[in-house]
Order: structure tokens, then C-alpha cells, then sequence
């Protein structure tokens, strides 16, 4: 007798899910891992984990579009003779000319500019529309050390020493030959065509103690006039931001696991660091234990959307925080309206991540110049403006509703979880107790 | 006898910061001469100078000594700390003793010449600059090296050149071991007349051409392929 098994629902696997055998069926055929833009896609815990408990009988609130809450920050008041002032802590994260187009670099500065605060150079050096569009610019100084100059140098408004980046701490980069123009060849020294591979560590210090010693040499170059920044990615925050301290940063800007980078292996940017959430307090708490908090500044990037997220991460202890990928979402990265150019490169709005192939459809991430052509600088900075002047809004929203004149006086003790799991790395207490998971006991 | 026209500054009565401070005054029509004494290993000495001047140090610096220099003719009387010269963009930098690592990283132009010996990673991701050392050179000179001339006198230590670019390498004696993509390339004609112009800009006249062999990069790893993987 045949045994007929009754028909049931086909059960797909949850670990073996359609992404990951699309995954294993690409390797083997190409024999190459996957490389790509942004960061981490998976789900972490995040900003949205945390909820602001705002005002109420034992704290008042203030008055919205009547009581003032500034939102201003001074960046650099360690040693800089010449801090930067801007008037929102929202800041634009670097992202080099060869990875992003001319125009897009264009259209950031003067967004940035319009919203009056700064933005930043990235591998590849300084480009004279980036300097002529940014009133406050921060230059990075990086691995590769392409188009590194001291004349740029001394036009800088800071200077940021990138030791890693969210995306990929431990890793260096990599510019594809499709990218390299005739302009982004002569800028880098080298041939037209080839694979650019940014170095993974500086070439001439190696550690903290050399850190210290490349730190003053840079301000002895620039006179002591300059803020000097040093960026890392989020692995080992509490250790990296106290040497960073240590080797005498003017501000630390800490980079989480969603921070985008411009093309790098897919197995990096989703394993390798961690999340934004998890990294901050611990740095907070170096700087608490040096007694340098708010003598330092720390930046927090990684995953920053609006308002809110800005307004939780200053109130876990940052005195500002960067977007990247937020910002070219902003001038018109992944728009649903070039849905008809996604699907024909195979993806689709809000997915599109080949930045390093050159053929962004919205003109961003390419160095094609009819693709350059279709973003228009001035427009995709009033955008950029826009966004920042919103989130700033809605930073200020949150900081009146918890009582605060200054958007510095958010403080911890502002917020909840809805998780265990971000209770425990934001150092709050779950939402409706007073446990914070490996600092409490817990209780009501 | 101190001679005329010569700025002399003592660093055990004058902080660096003072003294970098003034040399940045400097411009390209200012010429002249310094004398900077009791280095005593100070780091980043006379470090972005962007003047046709001549400085003489006397005694041996640490780090980063004429760091991004420009136009300047720097002498270090002495033995130099690591990155010596780095990222220099023109002029020139001779160090009569030793040279520790990363001499030249990232330079980008002018002349950096080494009298003694240099540690590693001299010439590191170089950008344009020619470096020419009397005495033998460490392990991984000249990685990444993007362009410029590296001109050892001496031996050379493991993984000369790995990952270079097009920057080109000449060496006198042996070489412990060829990096990644680095190979031994035919000296022609064009190369020793480059060479001779190299070693008489450095002042050496004790050498011929003819002893040298050259390197350089052999391109295979200029575009990523999976078959090379390897060879990383």
C-alpha cells in the first residue's frame, strides 16, 4: 500500500531564508564575496528600542515655539586654538570625492552650510567645490593618505584622524576601477582603471603612544589652530575613546555598526563591530572616568534618522552626532522615483547598495558624468537643509517635552527601554521598572 | 663663529611650538638659512615649512621630522626618528646618520636622501617622491608604493615592494625577498639615465648604473580576480 503523505504549507527555512540562498547561490557562481555599499542591513537593537519618558509632575516641560532651547555646540575646546561653533549638533560624516560625485559632494556642503554646521572631506582628499560650498569643513586624514597636503590641511576647519569607520572597524577600503576618473585618478597618484585599496592602518604610527606623537605633529603643522577629531569604529569603545583621549583628540567621534561605507564586503559590514546603541554609554563612561566628558566632545554616527534618534544619543552622553547615508537619502539616494533605473539594475528603491559600481541612477554614488549631470547641486541642498531643519525640530520637540533649555541637558534618566536587551546596553531601565539589566537589581 | 645670516635657534632655550610657529611665516620669497641646535629628539621638527630656506639640525630628531615640507632644504646632522619626511610634497631632507621607519611614507614630492641605514617600511605608500639611501633599507620598503623612485644602495629586507603600484625601485645589493606582485624588471637605457640623474641629485658619485637592478610591479593584482586570491 502506497502511503499518501497529506498536503501542507511548504515551510521555508528560517535560518536557510531566501536571502541567504540567493547568497550561497551568487558565490558559487562568481567565486567572489559580495561587496557593497551602506551598512548594516540586519536588525539590531537600535534607537527605536528607547522611548523618552518626558515631563510630569515631578519635572515641567517647556512651551513649544516660545521657550528657547538651544541647540548649539562647540566642538574642539580641549586644545584648538580656533574650535568649530555650529548651530545644530547634526554634522555630515565624511564621504570622499571618488566615492560620491562632485555634484553630490557639491550639494552636501551647501545643505550643510545653509543649516550651519559642517561637513567632511573623506578618502580622496579635498575637492574646491567641497571647500567653496562648506563653511565649516573637517578634513579627513586617513590610511591612504590620497590627496593629503598641508596646504589643504591649513584650509580645514578640523581635521579628523580616521582610525576606522562603523562599516568595517579593522578594514580598509576599496575604490573600483569603474570609478576612477581621469580627476579621481590625479587626485589618488594612480593609474586610471585600477582597484584604489585604501590601507586598513595608517602607514607611519602604529598604537596610542604614536597616535599622541601624529596628533601633535599635526597641530604643530597647523599652529594649534585646528580641532582634532579621531574617529573610530565601534568595537572596543570604552578602551579606544579613553586612548583617544589619552593621545590628546580634541573630539572622539564613534561610528556604529549601520554607518555606511562606500563598498565593502558584505560579511564585514554585517559581523564585524557593533551596533550604535551598545557603544555609546561605554564611551561616555571613559570620558566620565578621565573627567573629560563634555572637555572631549563625542560624535555618535551610525543609523541616525531623525530627530529623535539625535535626541537619544545626547541624552546617553554625545554631544553630537553624524549622518551619511541619512544625508544622501536626503539629496536623493535610493528615490522610489527612479524605480524603473533600480529594477533594471536588478534591485529596487531602498535596496539599491552597488555604490561601488558607478551606475547610480540618481547621480550620487558614480562618477559618470551623465549620471553626475541628473543631481542638481543647489536643489539637493535645500533638501539636505530641509531634513536638518526638521530633525533639529523634532530634537528640540523632545527636548521641551522632557524640560530642557538645551539640548545638552538631555540625560538618561530621560528615557526607558522597551527591550532587555536595550536596557542593558543603553544603561536605562526597562520601560515601567526601574531595572537596568547589569546595573539594578530591578523592581518597580 | 656664528656666520651672517643665519637664524640660529636653540631648542633647550626655545620651545618646538615657537619655533615651528616662525618657520611657518616663511613664504616662498623668504630664503635664507637656520640653524636649529640641541634636537635632543624632539618630534616634528621644522614640520610644514613652505619656504625656499635651508634648516640644519643639529643632533637627531624623533617622529616626523620636516613632516609635509615644501620647498625647504632640511639637514638633519644626526640619526632621525621614524616617519621621517612624511607626505613631503618638494625641496629636499638628508639625514647623515640612520633613519628609523616609514622614512618617506607618503611623499609626494622632492628629495629625501639617507646617508646611513633606514628601518622599515621606507617608502611606504609613496606618492611621488625619490628617496635614495647610502646604507641598507628593512623589511616592506615600499609598500603600496604608489609612485616616485626608492634608490638602496645597500641590501633590502623581506617583501621589498609589496603591493606596488608604479612606483620604481633600485637596488644595489641583494634583496632578502620580493613582496606580493613586486618583480625584477629589465634596466634599460631610460632607466639608467634616471638613475644617474637620481644618485647625482643625492651627491653620490661612487657608484655606477650598472650595479643596480630594478623592480617594479608586475600589475598583476591591479584589478581584483578571484584566481589571485592566493597571491593576498
Amino acid at each position: 500500500m502506497t502511503y499518501h503523505n497529506p498536503p501542507v504549507t511548504p515551510r521555508k527555512s528560517a535560518t536557510f531564508d531566501d536571502y541567504t540562498l540567493s547568497e550561497i547561490r551568487r558565490a558559487a557562481q562568481t567565486g567572489i564575496y559580495d561587496i557593497r555599499g551602506a551598512g548594516a542591513k540586519r536588525r539590531v537593537p537600535h534607537f527605536d528600542d528607547l522611548l523618552f519618558l518626558g515631563a510630569s509632575i515631578s519635572r515641567y516641560p517647556l512651551e513649544g515655539y516660545r521657550e528657547r532651547c538651544s541647540t548649539s555646540v562647540t566642538l574642539g575646546t580641549r586644545f584648538a586654538k580656533k574650535p568649530i561653533e555650529l548651530k545644530i549638533p547634526i554634522t555630515i560624516a565624511g564621504m570622499s570625492f571618488g566615492a560620491l560625485s562632485a555634484h553630490a559632494k557639491d550639494a552636501l556642503g551647501r545643505g550643510a552650510s545653509l543649516a550651519g554646521t559642517s561637513t567632511t572631506t573623506g578618502d580622496g582628499g579635498m575637492t574646491p567645490e567641497e571647500r567653496g560650498q562648506s563653511k565649516t569643513l573637517v578634513y579627513q586624514y586617513l590610511p591612504s593618505r590620497y590627496g593629503m597636503n598641508p596646504d589643504d590641511l591649513r584650509k580645514a576647519d578640523a581635521i579628523e584622524v580616521v582610525v576606522g569607520q562603523g562599516a568595517k572597524p579593522g578594514g580598509g577600503g576599496m575604490l573600483l576601477g569603474q570609478k576612477i576618473s581621469d580627476r579621481v585618478a590625479e587626485m589618488r597618484n594612480l593609474p586610471k582603471g585600477i582597484d584604489q585599496r585604501s590601507a586598513c592602518r595608517h602607514p607611519d604610527w602604529t598604537g596610542p603612544d604614536d597616535l599622541e606623537i601624529k596628533i601633535h605633529e599635526l597641530r604643530e603643522i597647523t599652529d594649534w589652530e585646528k580641532p582634532i577629531y579621531v574617529k573610530v569604529g565601534a568595537t572596543r569603545p570604552y578602551y579606544d575613546t579613553a586612548l583617544a583621549v589619552k593621545a590628546g583628540a580634541d573630539v572622539v567621534v564613534l561610528d556604529g555598526m549601520q554607518g555606511g561605507t562606500a563598498a565593502t564586503q558584505e560579511v564585514f559590514i554585517e559581523n564585524v563591530g557593533l551596533p550604535t546603541l551598545a557603544a555609546i554609554r561605554p564611551a561616555v563612561q571613559a570620558l566620565q572616568d578621565l573627567g573629560m566628558h563634555r572637555k572631549v566632545q563625542l560624535i555618535v554616527s551610525g543609523g541616525i534618522r531623525n530627530g529623535a534618534d539625535v535626541a537619544k544619543a545626547l541624552a546617553l552622553g554625545a554631544d553630537a552626532v553624524a549622518i551619511g547615508v541619512a544625508a544622501l537619502v536626503a539629496i536623493g539616494d535610493n528615490d522610489p522615483a527612479l524605480e524603473a533605473e533600480y529594477a533594471k539594475l536588478g534591485t529596487t528603491a531602498g535596496a539599491y547598495d552597488d555604490w561601488h559600481e558607478g551606475r547610480d541612477p540618481a547621480g550620487i554614488t558614480t562618477q559618470d558624468v551623465a549620471l553626475m549631470q541628473r543631481l542638481d547641486p543647489v536643489k539637493a541642498g535645500r533638501r539636505l537643509a530641509n531634513y536638518l531643519k526638521v530633525m533639529t525640530l523634532e530634537l528640540q520637540t523632545v527636548a521641551r517635552a522632557c524640560g530642557h533649555n538645551d539640548i545638552h541637558n538631555l540625560e538618561p534618566e530621560d528615557l526607558c527601554a522597551l527591550t532587555i536587551e536595550a536596557a542593558a546596553m543603553a544603561r536605562v531601565p526597562l520601560a515601567g521598572t526601574n531595572w537596568i539589566p547589569g546595573v539594578t537589581q530591578g523592581g518597580l | 663663529m656664528q656666520r651672517p645670516n643665519i637664524r640660529t635657534v636653540d631648542l633647550s632655550k626655545t620651545t618646538l611650538r615657537e619655533l615651528n610657529q616662525e618657520l611657518h611665516t616663511l613664504n616662498s620669497s623668504t630664503d635664507g638659512a637656520w640653524e636649529i641646535l640641541n634636537a635632543r629628539g624632539f618630534h616634528a621638527v621644522a614640520v610644514g615649512v613652505d619656504a625656499p630656506v635651508s634648516i640644519d639640525v643639529r643632533g637627531s630628531v624623533g617622529y616626523y621630522c620636516a613632516g609635509m615640507n615644501k620647498q625647504a632644504a632640511v639637514t638633519v646632522h644626526g640619526s632621525a626618528g621614524p616617519g621621517i619626511a612624511e607626505n613631503m610634497m618638494s625641496g629636499s631632507v638628508r639625514i647623515t646618520g640612520d633613519a628609523s621607519q616609514y622614512a618617506g611614507a607618503t611623499g609626494r614630492g622632492g628629495l629625501l636622501v639617507i646617508e646611513g641605514n633606514a628601518s622599515s617600511r621606507c617608502g611606504v605608500s609613496m606618492k611621488g617622491i625619490d628617496i635614495v639611501v647610502r646604507g641598507n633599507i628593512g623589511h616592506m620598503s615600499a609598500f603600496m608604493a604608489q609612485s616616485g623612485n626608492l634608490v638602496v644602495l645597500g641590501d633590502a629586507g623581506d617583501a621589498l615592494g609589496d603591493s606596488i603600484y608604479e612606483a620604481r625601485l633600485f637596488v644595489r645589493g641583494s634583496v632578502k625577498s620580493l613582496g606580493a606582485d613586486c618583480i625584477e624588471k629589465e634596466m634599460r637605457e631610460e632607466h639608467h639615465t634616471a638613475l644617474a640623474a637620481l644618485l647625482e641629485r643625492a651627491g653620490i658619485t661612487d657608484v655606477k648604473t650598472s650595479e643596480f637592478k630594478r623592480y617594479g610591479s608586475a600589475r598583476k593584482l591591479y584589478n581584483f580576480n578571484i584566481d589571485n586570491a592566493d597571491a593576498y
